[in-house]
């Protein structure tokens, strides 16, 4: 195995094992960033009770740090309220995750833009703005 | 675990035989002259180059004269072709090369173009084949070089190099093609391929790093790269690697002997990787010409997943492989190769490259199909792409 990959161990850790993996039966917001050409989709979907994310799921295709950064997003906003998981910026992702490559950045953006389509998709659900 | 770790990264650079080594190591001690000195420690260093020369001219159907030493692939391609851009100057400004060269080539050739020089780029068909028909269309009389590649190294497609000599002799333009991935690999003679010109590595071939070769056809005048010494006939100055250029002698004796044996052994072992991955995993298709290609050659993508999630996963078993798509260098575009043969960038961004070597056994091509459809299930089932329907 490589032992000087371009990732650190937590960003192996949650692309080994990512949690959160699927789609949620009867969800409350479905959100998606990005798109197969460029070679990164993700797919977050919330079901969201009394302003609280108590559940999350994702889906995504895309490199192990696209896979991670879907993975750690949805362990940061689990049983969080819809502000502060609004809150949750790309740094925070790749600060959680102990850091991304560079040229890597942009797959925690993908992944702050899913959770943050996730919520407005609720937000429509609700008839709010 | 426990396994042994299988690589499967030859067309990257490939192990250095301990024959190589061994053949080395006295170049690297005791005998560390200089080929250009005229006391007896350079004439001894000079006498090992020129038999490595006179080996390798020899494997190629080449003379020994015909050959300059290099630092690689890279260099060799930027010499000629720079070179002979520069020396026929007076006689015309076109180039011609296909859309799936190595990037030596397509960014020699770009950085050309800025210079005033246009470029033809020959498009390919959905195999990887340059057509020499189109090759024949675009000569026009101001072109001064043909540039084809023999191998492709990313989807493994042998181009119709003879064909294209024979059209570019008719027309009197000079051939260059870069063999860097079929030099000790498929038998190859320079006058079979008509080629003035050819480029070649060491470490493709279970030789070192840093050596490689230019092939000058005789009476074939080209401008240096490198200006300074006499070395090479004036045709490239520096102080000759001669530990690298004996351990290329070497690699290429040691591929000369074996290369019908282990040409047809790997692409068994090959083929057995490619009908197996086709067949035990749906939504898969071959890229690159199914016949005509490489030996050790297999290039392969897994739509609704991406090549890099491969990679990492195969690399978790111990398996070294490449990505067909860039997407862990600097630029996140999938490979211009895939683009060239029409395969959906999509689809591009979801393909592997194994490639075979000397050192490659049977028992790691059965690994290799033992772990694969998991990995790509696994994959799959987090992909958001499944549901909506075959990419391919």
């Amino acid at each position: 195995m490589i032992q000087n990959g371009p990732y650190n161990e937590k960003v192996m850790d949650h692309f080994r094992n990512p949690r959160n993996v699927g789609v949620l039966e009867n969800p409350d917001g479905v959100g998606t960033a990005g798109n197969p050409v460029c070679g990164d989709i993700m797919e977050i979907s919330i079901q969201v009770e009394d302003d609280v994310i108590k559940d999350v799921r994702f889906r995504t295709f895309g490199c192990g740090a696209a896979i991670a950064t879907s993975s750690m997003v949805t362990e940061l906003v689990k049983n969080k309220t819809i502000d502060e998981a609004l809150a949750v910026s790309n740094r925070a992702v790749a600060e959680a995750l102990g850091g991304l490559p560079p040229i890597k950045m942009h797959c925690s953006v993908l992944a702050e833009e899913a959770l943050r389509s996730a919520i407005d998709d609720f937000r429509r659900r609700q008839g709010k703005p | 675990m426990d396994t042994k770790p299988i690589y499967l990264d030859h067309a990257a650079t490939t192990p250095v035989a301990p024959e190589v080594i061994q053949a080395m190591l006295p170049y690297l001690e005791g005998a560390y002259g200089n080929a250009s000195s005229l006391h007896s420690f350079g004439q001894e260093a000079k006498a090992a180059v020129e038999a490595a020369r006179t080996r390798i001219a020899s494997f190629m159907g080449a003379r020994p004269e015909e050959i300059v030493f290099t630092s690689g692939g890279t260099e060799s391609d930027n010499f000629i072709i720079k070179g002979i851009a520069l020396s026929r100057r007076d006689r015309g400004n076109h180039l011609i090369t296909s859309s799936i060269e190595h990037h030596a080539v397509l960014e020699t050739c770009d950085f050309l173009r800025k210079q005033g020089v246009s470029v033809t780029l020959l498009p390919v068909d959905s195999n990887g084949l340059v057509d020499p028909d189109d090759v024949r269309k675009a000569i026009t009389n101001k072109t001064i070089l043909i540039s084809i590649m023999h191998g492709n190294n990313e989807i493994g497609t042998i181009e119709p190099i003879a064909e294209i000599g024979s059209i570019a002799r008719e027309h009197g333009v000079a051939f260059h093609t870069d063999a860097v991935q079929t030099f000790g690999h498929i038998p190859i003679d320079v006058n079979e391929l008509k080629v003035d010109f050819l480029s070649a590595s060491a470490h493709k071939l279970h030789g070192p790093k840093g050596v490689g070769l230019a092939y000058i056809r005789k009476g074939m005048k080209i401008t240096p790269l490198l200006h300074g010494g006499d070395q090479e006939k004036r045709r490239r100055a520096s102080t000759l690697n001669v530990p690298g250029i004996v351990g290329f002698g070497r690699a290429v004796e040691l591929a000369d002997a074996s290369i019908h044996a282990e040409s047809s052994r790997q692409s068994a072992l090959r083929d057995r990787l490619i009908e197996g991955l086709l067949s035990s995993i749906g939504d898969t298709r071959l890229n690159g010409h199914p016949v005509r290609r490489l030996p050790n050659n297999a290039n392969l993508s897994f739509a609704f997943v991406e090549g890099e999630g491969l990679l990492l996963s195969l690399d978790m078993e111990d398996i070294a492989v490449s990505t067909g798509s860039a997407c862990t260098s600097s630029s996140l575009e999938p490979s211009h190769v895939l683009k060239a043969i029409g395969v959906p960038v999509e689809l591009a961004h979801g393909s592997l490259r194994f490639t075979l070597g000397r050192d490659t056994t049977r028992e790691d091509i059965d690994r290799v199909l033992q772990v694969m459809p998991g990995i790509v299930h696994r994959l799959r089932a987090m992909s958001p792409l499944v549901r909506k329907g075959a990419v391919s």
